[in-house]
């Protein structure tokens, strides 16, 4: 039973959901403070535990340099590639960093890769979604932006199985977020989604017919969100700051923290109010306060949401259609909520987009229709289908540093190339093969996804050989390569060096240090269980009380198993194992003789010819003492 | 006897990997009794949609079967199923992806019915290249006849316009001229279809009957339309960025 229930992830650069498919519709499952949102940060606390959501928010501001956020921007991505975000994101890059190795991230005195750092995360929501169902969940539905490459999906995909996660599916955010839009709706038509986040700009032009959600052209910019416009804001304030104060707070890690929580909660205040008011403490007691109109504001963001125009036009000129073509838009991301958005989204597509779904929970609300739709379906996904494709081309390097694109963008996948390469030497045993993504002529533009060499070609004079190699993009947009030597039937051996990225041994070692972290989980695991075990004990005291045993007890000690039952009610609902532990222990030594007189009228119904069946003793001699321990796979 | 049966059985007519009786293609890709995708088998992309080599096609009804095939072979039904099947799936869907992609656009549709009867176009430009070289005329264009006269006109206006942009002037005159001549083309541009779907039904009469020599003919004639066309669209191209620019 457990076992069928695949769960859907959002793994935002500003907040994580998880959602699950609860017979027809898709709900969030809210963490323990009740908050359907966790924020994705990442922190660790002075007993080095590591702390996430909103727990750890208060560490941003109290020791940066032991908290993270906005992670997302790193993933899968290499050293040479983040100058622009170091400048931007307190980001601080292990002592120990060698060029061309996967990034790691300095956290007090130790040091994680982006994958584990996401994994921590995915972790959290994890034990939320457990938490929730009282059962263990290991396979997930996680959503990415739609224009992440290759490396970025891989790195998500490590997250996840370092998290303890089998990912059954990457699912593209906007269209993730189609689905949700198109449970109630199943109408045909082309649809465009809008999805402005916290760090990632996707749009996405779908064809829905008949339950096929066909995308059929994607484009967007992976850094490009509401951090942006935050950031434009801490410049601002840290100039004023500068020039009325003349205090530099560029490098007071601290200080800059809480000038980003104020202006975050100025930049969400303006969308439903003209002008708001800073009012921020200083390191040095003093004050800085600041009126920002909407107009400012507006004024301010204006380059940073013209950005989004460049790739819905591009979009739409891949996908042949005009913006009156469009039958409806969606929008999604939290920084759709901005005013100045709406108009800019319905002016290019003419049209008043939809808003009826939550923007911070559209997406993962998708992720469990596409998990539900995974994992055998019900009536409300009958039908359903998506059918996505990959935003960028695949290419190989050839001769002068060209690229030759061997995959189209906005190919349906899964898509596959197969390509035929011979050699230039004779006798010549390894042929390299360099793999681009990305859309401009020149190798050194795209991005480089891997450099394979096949090895093992059967010696042959040059240009014999006759080298299949087979590109294939599976439906999780993650390119997998297979080459034969055609002549000799020979499988060539691959070897493939990931550009950016971990190794499958790397993911092996993170699963296993991640246990070092997972003293948390085991104490999840002891709660879960302990809740088990108090739901039984209850439903056998309340037959307790139904049996002609209660009435032989005395009105005091009737008092104290209810005292008794009170504390474990209590407790039950809290994350404390030793204190459940306790009051159900507590309960069955109060319950002790309750226990002995149902057996012996048990005893005394059977003496006078009842069956024991037929005896009203319920099942609390046998599982009230001792309970019987919850089975818990 | 069972092999004499075997070999009297008409395999799928000439695809020889459908149904054996109805020629019916799905039967190759899923099993109808309990809907598990079969094992892929090599087949073209006509092959594999149970279609005739034939270049005259109902995209709408493509795409219904497109989406009926996607039902069936998409690795999304096969997430729980053990490895080979979704391997199978993963492998049939990616064919059905790549075999529709191909045969809906009418363009990529008859490059790929060239390369399929053997002619390939970017071997045959190859040739043309080389052979300028040999003669002396380092990489130049082959301009397909009766184009010549005009595209020397709009060349030396395009030199022009290059050289007066430079210059950070604005003859407006002459870029409306050039606006005009890039319209012109993409009118012939357009009209090259048409003529392309002309060559169409040549061939689609000539598929089953037709002698070798009237085949290779009409693939001839489609192979030079699409030279043409190609042309004009990289005219095109270069036109728009000096207008753009």
């Amino acid at each position: 039973m457990s076992s069928d229930r695949v769960v859907g992830i959002d793994l935002g650069t500003t907040n994580s959901l998880v959602a699950f498919m609860h017979e027809e519709s898709p709900v969030v499952i809210p963490g323990e403070d009740g908050s359907n949102l966790v924020p994705s940060v990442v922190a660790l606390d002075g007993r080095d535990q590591i702390i996430v959501g909103n727990a750890a928010r208060k560490y941003l501001i109290e020791t940066p340099e032991r908290s993270v956020y906005s992670i997302k921007r790193l993933m899968g991505r290499g050293m040479e590639d983040i100058r622009d975000e170091l400048k931007l994101f307190p980001f601080r890059l292990a002592d120990d960093m060698q060029a061309g190795e996967v990034l790691r991230i300095q956290l007090g005195h130790k040091a994680f890769t982006p994958p584990e750092i996401s994994a921590f995360i995915l972790r959290q929501l994890k034990r939320n979604a457990e938490r929730f169902f009282n059962a263990p969940v290991s396979q997930a539905v996680i959503t990415v932006p739609a224009y992440f490459n290759d490396a970025q999906r891989q790195a998500t995909k490590d997250a996840g199985r370092i998290a303890g996660l089998e990912v059954l599916r990457l699912v593209n955010e906007p269209t993730a977020a189609s689905l949700a839009y198109g449970l109630d709706k199943k109408q045909n038509g082309i649809a465009a989604v809008y999805d402005l986040g916290g760090g990632t700009f996707d749009i996405s032009i779908l064809k829905l017919h008949d339950g096929i959600f066909e995308v059929i052209a994607t484009n967007g910019d992976t850094h490009l969100g509401g951090d942006d416009i935050d950031n434009l804001l801490i410049q601002i304030a840290i100039d004023d700051i500068r020039g009325d104060i003349g205090l530099d707070l560029t490098r007071n890690g601290e200080a800059v923290a809480t000038i980003r929580k104020a202006v975050i909660e100025a930049k969400i205040a303006l969308s439903s109010q003209p002008s708001v008011k800073l009012d921020i403490e200083l390191p040095r007691g003093e004050r800085y306060q600041r009126e920002i109109t909407r107009e400012q504001f507006e004024a301010l963001i204006q380059p940073v949401i013209e950005r989004t125009v460049g790739p819905c036009k591009q979009a739409l000129k891949d996908a042949r259609l005009k913006p009156e073509q469009i039958d409806e838009v969606v929008l999604v991301g939290g920084s759709t909520r901005i005013p100045k958005v709406r108009a800019l989204v319905e002016s290019l597509f003419q049209r008043k987009p939809h808003t009826d779904l939550n923007p911070d929970e559209v997406v993962a609300l998708g992720a469990a229709v596409q998990a539900k739709i995974l994992a055998g379906g019900s009536q409300a996904t009958e039908n359903m289908l998506l059918l996505d494709v990959t935003p960028l081309s695949l290419g190989i390097e050839v001769a002068g540093g060209v690229t030759d694109k061997i995959i189209l963008r906005n190919s349906t996948i899964p898509a596959s190339a197969t390509q035929y390469y011979t050699t230039q030497v004779d006798g010549q045993a390894n042929v390299a093969i360099h793999v681009l993504q990305g859309e401009r002529e020149l190798a050194k533009d795209c991005r480089s996804l891997a450099r394979f060499d096949l090895k093992g070609v059967p010696p042959m004079p040059a240009g014999m050989p006759r080298i299949e190699v087979k590109f294939l993009i599976d439906a999780n947009g993650i390119l997998h390569v297979s080459a034969r030597e055609q002549r000799s039937g020979k499988e060539a051996e691959i070897e493939v060096q990931p550009s950016y990225g971990l190794t499958d041994e790397q993911v092996e070692n993170m699963i296993l240090d991640s246990f070092d972290f997972a003293e948390e989980d085991i104490r999840r695991r002891q709660v879960i269980e302990a809740r088990n075990e108090v739901e039984t004990i209850l439903a056998a005291l309340e037959k307790g009380k139904k049996s002609p045993a209660w009435g032989q007890l005395t009105s005091d000690e009737k008092k104290q198993i209810a005292k008794l039952e009170q504390g474990l009610i209590q407790v039950k609902g809290e994350d404390d194992y030793a204190a459940i532990r306790g009051a159900i222990d507590a309960l069955n030594q109060g319950t002790m003789r309750l226990a002995e007189l149902m057996m012996d009228s048990a005893v005394t119904t059977a003496l006078k010819g009842k069956n024991m069946d037929e005896a009203d003793t319920g099942e609390a001699p046998a599982a009230g003492h001792p309970v019987a321990k919850a089975d818990f796979k | 006897m069972a092999e004499t049966l075997k070999s009297a059985v008409p395999v799928g007519g000439t695809n020889g990997s459908g149904c054996w009786s109805c020629g019916d293609m799905r039967a190759a890709h899923f099993c109808s009794a309990c809907g598990k995708v079969q094992p892929p088998r090599p087949v073209d992309y006509f092959t594999f949609f149970g279609l005739p080599r034939k270049l005259n096609l109902d995209v709408a009804q493509l795409e219904a079967e497109f989406y009926e095939l996607s039902r069936r072979l998409h690795p999304d039904l096969a997430a729980r199923a053990d490895r080979h099947e979704q391997e199978w799936s993963l492998e049939q869907s990616s064919r059905l992806n790549n075999a529709y992609r191909m045969l809906k656009d009418p363009i990529q549709r008859t490059e790929y019915l060239l390369k399929l009867e053997g002619v390939h176009l970017e071997e045959q430009s190859k040739t043309a290249t080389e052979k300028a070289r040999a003669a002396g005329e380092v990489k130049k264009q082959v301009v397909p006849a009766g184009l010549l006269e005009e595209v020397f006109e709009l060349n030396m206006q395009l030199e022009e316009l290059r050289m007066q942009k430079k210059l950070g002037e604005d003859d407006r005159a002459l870029v409306e001229e050039v606006a005009q001549a890039k319209t012109a083309l993409e009118k012939k541009h357009e009209a090259l279809l048409e003529e392309l779907k002309g060559d169409w039904n040549q061939w689609d009469n000539l598929v089953d009957s037709g002698s070798e020599e009237d085949r290779r003919k009409v693939l001839d004639k489609m192979v030079d339309v699409l030279n043409r066309r190609n042309y004009i669209r990289n005219l095109v191209r270069d036109v728009g960025e000096v207008l753009e620019n």
